[in-house]
């Protein structure tokens, strides 16, 4: 089972949930943590994987060989993303804009492109106690994130058989966090009773239900006194998993890499209803 | 004309709340001409949730063509299904199916049909406004759901103001900025004056900022520090404060958590109302049920103080 936590708005806790969910779920399920916040990934944190191994995450960019270049210009042209520029004498190649689609290399009509890999990230993998942790890490300046979540995913098909695979996904709801969403089982919409909460929490509303996922929502720092939100859940039939009170406690707690179900028995008990409301909605009971 | 953007790497430091009081505050500032305020977090735009803006204009945002299927044409031989690279295009019992959503605009599939089936399609990825606020004209907008070129929205976005900016001949743009270190951040980061990293004691603040700090670093903008709830673990604080002193970044605030700060935006409200809505001669004071503590008040102007003279 896929569960993809998510949010719209950042630092509503995301992480938080998802890494206190795996933990929660690590009791009775053997649990694979994807950390696809691969601009910020922080569950590590929290976590604390002893890494075992990593690989470079790479998109194939264009290489032309000048001498069998013809000038036609034609590479120019097919790509969309003004990565390759035939330009007098030269083509000259912006290996950032750069999205691998490999349309310069298929119709260069003298085969003088070639691709090579470059790389942009990493994923790295391990073990954090019972949970097999794996997370992506782009590089600072690479502005494509969108591999490194797929490869961040497509890193459990090998793996020691989970059952249950938790997803940290980035703020946002554009496509990072759409390659964090796509084809879950369930996806959790962590939020804050703010109007900044609501207003984002509408957004990702429409982004999961675009993507067909099926979705609850997780009230944080529940007790600030915006009555909004949950008017909006409630006419909007969706279901509210559970609630985390706002308190200085956990936020402290939080600041130090905490784990809040260790230190506060109340919490302990909520993870374990959300577990359970999460297997009853996904049907899964 | 100087462009100040204000960036986190984690979200939910205070950069939005922030950035509305900056507003208020430049507002107010002699030295500070027709300000323009820029919201480049596309994705999830929230400035004018308390700048309560008034629109003035819409304007579509393109972004990329995506690939269409023509049913009629297409005999699902299947040729495009290799060559794309973002498994946009599957069979589904034999029948070809385009993922809009998965596409990412390359065209390859469109060259490669051989009964030009597909065709590349213009397709609104979003929209940006140019909106009056009390505080100034803003440029914000909205990217679709799922959509990608978020980082050609916030060009567009910057583009609008810096032209506003320059008919109104200002000399100050304040962009509250996307989380992250991606695509939208670089291109809100490229060649502004000052990026402000707004961040919390936190492990995962203080991880998230020594990365954006990088980025910045990579890009030659100059960068200064504030630290937001600061008072939610000294130790931590001081870890911030040490990073930044040792890699000479300045640090141009330190504001304590507030919990009324969250109760002012409740209302809707920035967390500082302008002087010139107060009685001449009035200091803003705890009485005010519409303003802070002195604390929190004072040290937002500190930072801002700080700011104007690291800008000008």
């Amino acid at each position: 089972m896929i569960i993809s936590v998510a949010s719209g708005k950042g630092g509503t806790g995301k992480t938080t949930v998802a890494v206190n969910l795996a933990l929660t779920l690590a009791e009775t399920e053997s649990v694979c943590f994807l950390d696809c916040d691969v601009e910020e990934s922080n569950a590590h944190l929290f976590l604390k994987p002893e890494l075992k191994g990593s690989s470079k995450v790479t998109v194939p960019v264009p290489v032309v060989d000048e001498k069998k270049c013809n000038r036609c210009g034609l590479c120019g042209e097919v790509c969309a993303f003004n990565a390759i520029l035939p330009l007098g004498e030269d083509v000259l190649t912006f290996h950032e804009l750069c999205h691998g689609c490999g349309g310069c290399t298929l119709f260069c009509p003298t085969n003088a492109i070639r691709e090579e890999p470059q790389e942009i990230g990493v994923i790295e993998w391990g073990n954090s106690g019972e949970i097999f942790h794996v997370q992506g890490k782009l590089n600072i300046g690479s502005p494509l994130a969108p591999p490194i979540v797929k490869a961040v995913r497509a890193h459990n098909v090998d793996r020691p058989q989970c059952t249950v695979y938790i997803i940290d996904a980035p703020p946002g709801t554009s496509c990072p966090v759409v390659s964090s969403v796509m084809n879950a089982d369930f996806c959790l919409l962590v939020t804050e009773p703010t109007p900044f909460g609501l207003h984002d929490l509408k957004l990702a509303v429409d982004m999961v239900r675009e993507l067909k996922v099926p979705f609850g929502v997780v009230i944080n720092r529940a007790g600030l006194g915006y009555e909004d939100l949950a008017d909006y859940c409630k006419a909007e039939n969706i279901p509210v998993l559970a609630e985390i009170p706002f308190d200085r406690r956990y936020a402290k707690c939080y600041a130090k890499g905490g784990r809040l179900i260790d230190e506060f028995p109340e919490i302990k008990k909520t993870f374990r209803e959300l577990r359970q409301a999460i297997l009853v909605s996904a049907g899964r009971v | 004309m100087k462009e100040l953007l204000v960036v986190s790497g984690k979200g939910g430091t205070g950069k939005t709340t922030i950035v509305g009081t900056l507003a208020v505050l430049a507002k107010d500032t002699p030295l500070i001409r027709n300000p323009v305020l820029a919201d480049c977090d596309v994705d999830a735009a929230d400035l004018h949730l308390i700048l309560n803006p008034a629109t003035k204009e819409s304007k579509e945002f393109f972004g990329l063509k995506k690939a269409g299927l023509d049913r009629d044409k297409c005999d699902n031989c299947g040729e495009c299904i290799p060559v794309c690279r973002f498994d946009a295009i599957t069979s589904h019992n034999g029948i070809i199916r385009l993922d809009p959503i998965s596409c990412e605009g390359c065209g390859v599939c469109y060259r490669v049909c051989p009964r030009q089936a597909i065709t590349m399609e213009d397709f609104i990825a979003g929209h940006w406004f140019v909106s009056d606020t009390p505080y100034g004209p803003m440029v914000h907008a909205r990217l679709g759901i799922a959509e990608e070129n978020s980082g050609k929205l916030v060009m567009e976005v910057r583009r609008e103001a810096r032209r506003i900016a320059e008919t109104l001949e200002s000399n100050l743009i304040i962009s509250d900025g996307p989380p992250g270190i991606g695509c939208p951040v670089i291109s809100a980061m490229t060649g502004v004056d000052l990026v402000l990293i707004v961040t919390e004691p936190t492990v995962a603040g203080i991880h998230d900022m020594e990365r954006l700090y990088n980025l910045a670093k990579g890009f030659d903008v100059e960068v200064a520090v504030c630290i937001n709830k600061y008072d939610l673990d000294s130790e931590t604080s001081a870890d911030i404060e040490g990073f930044c002193h040792a890699h000479n970044i300045y640090v141009a605030g330190k504001i304590a958590f507030d919990e009324r700060v969250v109760k002012a935006l409740t209302r809707g409200e920035p967390i500082i109302m302008p002087r010139r809505r107060m009685s001449s001669g009035a200091q803003r004071t705890s009485s005010d049920p519409h303003s802070l503590p002195d604390t929190t008040a004072r040290a937002i102007e500190e930072l801002w103080t700080k700011i104007v003279v690291r800008l000008y």
